[in-house]
């Protein structure tokens, strides 16, 4: 897998499918996608990217070690369940509000953030997985 | 009692726990001197109970509590009356001094604190035990005394003695304890009572029922292993290997006498029947002789005073059995006596091996000089022991003959032992309160000299207090012996006996009793030897049965792991694989449930390619011949069931199918390009057609129970409700990802969390090295990189 | 359309299950691979199926306006697809290190924890 064109086009791949995870991410609530889906194809970025550049320009472009991340993740899930908490209501009931950024309507509510800690547990998890058997091929 | 007392005894009840939360903090800032602030628990707890004592002797009872478990409807409650007064006083009056004295035996030792807090544990255990009402209450705190005492007996846990005494005390009480629960249950079941308080007004349904043995032998299991009745003495000891003062509080004043507790609480609903006046008398008598006969072998100060205590266990149970308001008041008195006079004995012990440094008593001697103070506590406990009066002991011993000394055959045989128990104790009492303290000073370890007041402030008020309450007996019987004499009789009864003897056959038989008894002192090196002979004649006892059982426990335990874990796991897996195909067919056979046979259904031509395709790749998952193959074929039909889901309505699963199995496939040919096996099949053609067969039937099965559940009507309240309410509520169109996310968040925080998991555990597995320490090999390629990268 | 794919589910435990009882090890990580596909078809199917409807809302409507399919088996299989995943990578590595401690993938080998002809346990206190 160490071909000219595989190296060439794997950044650029990578970051294609990254740029589409976040977006199947946030679409996720309304139409097919959501945080684990768009977790997985992001971690199928990195694991490209390391299978064809080798783990360290990975580790280095994900500048925080995969389990940070992962960690991060569920942390946001927890807190954004815990939101409700102060609003008198049971773990994890949904908030919501809207706001305007730049004359366009944005729904916000805890369940999108519970979704991103989603994604980025998966994609910690999976990342460091792959990037861990892949360091082990190289090493 | 008003309701506002009732927090207070509530409090009264729980204050030894927190006590013990608060020993170690308290003896790390004072040192040993944290008894003297520590003995203030037990003695706010007597002064507590001491209040109750004036509507008690008028006959009051106190029944409170709270609901503990509501929907059990079980409760956390306390009944107090002479038996249980009695009782919670001895427990605090004596543990006062018992802390003291720790203070002053323990001085120094670096698990002091640990040693403070266990001893409040079991005194808040104890005290729980002997006021509790409820079933429940009952039994948990009868086991907190168990596991406590575990605790003490091996505080001394780096000898081995000490290891194998506290499991013996804790498997003999705990097995106790589990047929006192059944014992109560069946109580329960028969009489409808959960709370002692109940049970007493149930005594004649109780006696009647069919069930009454069954819940008597169980019962009396707890009571007779707890207080060490022959032949389940063996424990009490055994657990001399505890610190004295666990000596002198658990095992001679307060938690063996929870047998005699029991028995005692129990008397007036199941006494006063044959089987009753039968077992207890035989068990306490045998108990008594045996006692007496083991304790006369030894020459340890301490064990010989542990097998007195077993020799008094039995002597009350015997009289508790023995069915009359005298023999009951005797009970009492020689229960509240034995407490104190055994107590301070044992303090005498410790205090004497602290000084000395030796228990042995034919290396002691004349060492009456140097510890006076202590010779005195001594002397005083050894006298009420011995039933000499003006001592407590004497009430008691002329109120057990002039209870046993009713007339017949079975009377006159009781009265011979409890005669042969009593002069065989009197030896021994004064032996050990005489023999180190006078004669020729002989040479021990340590040169003594008197303990500091720690030492001797326990001993001697408890003797001087046998000696007072028997002074003042009219107004102990008031407050203490009567109302007890009357709880465990179950009827009032007055107790007048005093230390002005009477001319009459009790006295007659204390006086021969004691005759007996200085014979026997004088001849005790003889009587040892004598009784060393027959027990190395006899060369079995329980105590050593009870090694041979815990062997065999190990050694069956071993022998069966070896057929169950034999260590191969195609075995278990192929046992597991056969009992799922039994689970699956035979309810569905036995119950009628198979499927009804489907019509067969026209697929569209896609369907049936994908399904094909699937088919396919299981196929050359199975007959594939190298690596990549079977990775591939493993690939294809993972991408086969996301088609499935595709073509179903599952946008979101097949996604997610794709992307997992495209992972799934580079992590394997990661992991296997390394791994340089073959995935070909090895296992000879027999094993094949075995395999071949379990997994087609548990196959079938799981595809019957299938399609059987797909034929009954379908219930889809819940996917009903997910779909009318995503976007009403949750504003979210993807009804599935709602779910998720918002209606089974817990669920899914769960879920990310075990994802979480596998990752840290996947990078752990894949860094360790055996010799490396992971983080620092971690650093070190970190490092390599960098120059690398540089 | 569930007969069919009850077969589906029963072809699909028995090969994974013929896999598992196999005595090597990447065998047995290929069943269980196999073995999950089943559990999750097996949910999917009692769910019910409908064909190509997915669980969607129209951006019009606040409920859906005809037969969808079932979201809620959905939804637990989509989370149980990513913990099996998980499960299978850790398994997976596990055998791999196995593999690299003990020098074989047969499972008869692999007797570290439960050594053959174990001796009795200590018999003291």
């Amino acid at each position: 897998m160490d071909t000219l064109i595989f190296r060439t086009i794997a950044p650029y791949l990578a970051s294609l499918m990254v740029l589409f995870s976040v977006f199947v991410l946030l679409r996720g609530h309304n139409e097919p996608g959501g945080g684990f889906i768009g977790g997985l194809i992001a971690a199928s970025a990195f694991a490209i990217y390391g299978i064809a550049c080798g783990v360290a320009p990975v580790r280095r472009a994900l500048y925080f070690h995969p389990m940070a991340i992962s960690g991060f993740g569920l942390l946001l899930s927890a807190l954004s369940g815990a939101v409700s908490l102060f609003m008198d209501m049971p773990f994890l009931t949904g908030q919501w509000t809207e706001i305007s950024v730049l004359g366009l309507p944005i729904d916000l509510s805890t369940v999108l953030f519970f979704d991103i800690g989603v994604y980025f547990v998966v994609v910690g998890s999976i990342t460091s997985i792959a990037l861990a058997l892949e360091e082990r091929e190289h090493a | 009692m008003a309701a506002d007392g009732q927090w207070l005894t509530f409090l009264v009840l729980i204050l030894p726990f927190l006590g013990a939360a608060a020993a170690p903090f308290l003896t790390r800032a004072l040192g040993h001197n944290a008894a003297w602030v520590l003995a203030l628990i037990p003695a706010f707890i007597f002064y507590h109970f001491a209040g109750f004592l004036g509507a008690v002797a008028e006959g009051e009872t106190v029944a409170a509590g709270y609901a503990w478990i509501e929907s059990l409807d079980v409760d956390f409650s306390w009944y107090l009356d002479g038996l249980s007064l009695t009782f919670a006083l001895l427990i605090s009056g004596i543990g006062t001094f018992i802390v003291l004295y720790s203070g002053g035996y323990l001085k120094g030792h670096q698990h002091l604190g640990r040693f403070f807090s266990f001893i409040l544990m079991f005194m808040g255990s104890m005290q729980g035990l002997v006021v509790a009402d409820s079933f429940l209450t009952l039994f948990v705190f009868w086991e907190l005394t168990s596991i406590t005492s575990f605790l003490l007996i091996g505080f001394d846990h780096s000898r081995e003695a000490s290891r194998r005494a506290a499991l013996q005390a804790l498997v003999v009480t705990g097995l106790g304890g589990l047929s006192l629960l059944a014992g109560l249950l069946v109580i329960a079941n028969i009489t409808g009572a959960t709370s002692l308080s109940a049970l007493l007004a149930e005594g004649d349904a109780l006696r009647a029922a069919p069930l009454y043995m069954a819940a008597l032998l169980l019962v009396l299991g707890g009571a007779f292993t707890k207080s060490a009745q022959f032949p389940f003495h063996f424990w009490l000891p055994n657990a001399m290997e505890a610190p004295t003062p666990v000596s002198a509080y658990l095992h001679s004043a307060t938690m063996v006498k929870a047998g005699v507790y029991l028995v005692m609480r129990l008397n007036p609903v199941m006494g006063e029947t044959l089987a009753w006046e039968t077992i207890l008398p035989v068990f306490g008598g045998t108990t008594l002789i045996v006692g007496t006969l083991l304790a006369l072998r030894q020459t340890d100060l301490k064990l010989m005073l542990a097998y007195t205590t077993v020799a008094s266990l039995g002597l009350l149970i015997m009289l508790t059995g023995f069915g009359s308001k005298v023999a009951v008041e005797a009970a009492v008195l020689y229960l509240v006596a034995h407490s104190m006079f055994k107590g301070a004995l044992f303090m005498v012990a410790g205090a004497i091996d602290h000084e000395t440094g030796t228990r042995d008593i034919t290396r002691l001697g004349g060492i009456g000089r140097a510890m006076p103070v202590t010779f005195a506590a001594a002397v005083l406990a050894a006298l009420s022991m011995g039933g000499l009066p003006p001592f407590f002991g004497f009430l008691a011993k002329e109120e057990i003959y002039a209870g046993l000394a009713t007339g017949g055959g079975w009377a006159a045989l009781l009265t011979a032992v409890a005669i042969a128990g009593n002069a065989l104790m009197f030896a021994i009492g004064f032996a050990v309160a005489l023999k180190p303290f006078t004669g020729e000073r002989a040479d021990t370890p340590k040169s003594p000299h008197e303990g500091p007041i720690l030492l001797w402030l326990g001993p001697l008020v408890l003797g001087t207090s046998g000696l007072l309450m028997a002074l003042v007996s009219g107004f102990s019987h008031h407050i203490i012996s009567s109302p007890m004499a009357s709880a465990v009789a179950g009827e009032p009864v007055a107790v007048s006996i005093s230390v002005i003897p009477h001319v009459g056959l009790p006295l007659l038989l204390s006086v021969l009793t004691i005759a007996l008894g200085i014979a026997f002192y004088l001849t005790l090196e003889r009587g040892r030897a004598a009784m060393a002979a027959t027990l190395t004649a006899i060369g079995w006892g329980p105590d050593r049965g009870f090694d041979q059982a815990v062997r065999g426990t190990v050694r069956l335990s071993a022998s069966v792991t070896g057929i169950v874990h034999n260590g191969r796991l195609d075995v278990y897996m192929t046992v597991t694989f056969i009992a799922l195909a039994a689970a699956l067919f035979v309810p569905m056979i036995a119950f009628g449930e198979l499927p009804a046979v489907p019509g067969l259904p026209s697929l569209p031509f896609y369907e049936v390619t994908v399904l094909a395709v699937g088919f396919i790749g299981l196929g050359a998952v199975i007959y594939a011949r190298d690596r990549l193959t079977a990775i591939v074929s493993l690939g294809i039909q993972g991408f086969a069931v996301a088609l499935i889901f595709m073509l179903l309505g599952a946008p979101d699963l097949s996604f997610t199918q794709f992307m997992v199995e495209t992972l799934s496939v580079v992590i394997l040919a990661l992991v296997m390009t390394r791994l340089k096996l073959s995935p070909a099949d090895h296992r000879p053609t027999r094993q094949k057609v075995l395999d071949i067969s379990i997994a087609s039937l548990c196959g079938a099965g799981l595809g019957l129970i299938l399609l059987r559940v797909t034929q009954v009507p379908f219930d889809g309240t819940l996917s009903v409700f997910f779909a009318e309410n995503a976007r009403v509520i949750a504003h979210g169109r993807n009804i599935v990802n709602v779910i998720i996310v918002d209606f089974r968040g817990l669920d899914t925080l769960g879920e990310i969390a075990v994802v979480m998991i596998a990752g840290l555990a996947i990078l752990a597995l894949v860094r360790i090295r055996p010799g490396v320490a992971p983080i620092k090999a971690e650093k070190q390629r970190a490092k390599a990189v960098e120059k690398v990268e540089a | 359309m569930e007969t069919i794919l009850a077969a589906t589910v029963a072809i699909f435990f028995a090969v994974s299950i013929y896999l598992i009882l196999s005595k090597h090890i990447i065998r047995i990580l290929l069943g269980v691979a196999i073995f999950s596909n089943a559990v999750n078809l097996t949910i999917f199917t009692a769910g019910r199926v409908v064909r190509e409807v997915p669980p969607i809302i129209p951006v019009e409507l606040d409920t859906p306006d005809r037969l969808t399919a079932n979201p809620l088996p959905q939804a637990l299989i989509l989370t149980a697809i990513v913990i099996s995943f998980s499960i299978f990578a850790f398994l997976l590595v596990l055998a791999f290190r196995a593999y690299q401690e003990l020098g074989t993938d047969d499972t008869d080998g692999m007797r570290v924890a439960e050594p053959e002809g174990e001796d009795l346990p200590p018999l003291g206190y």
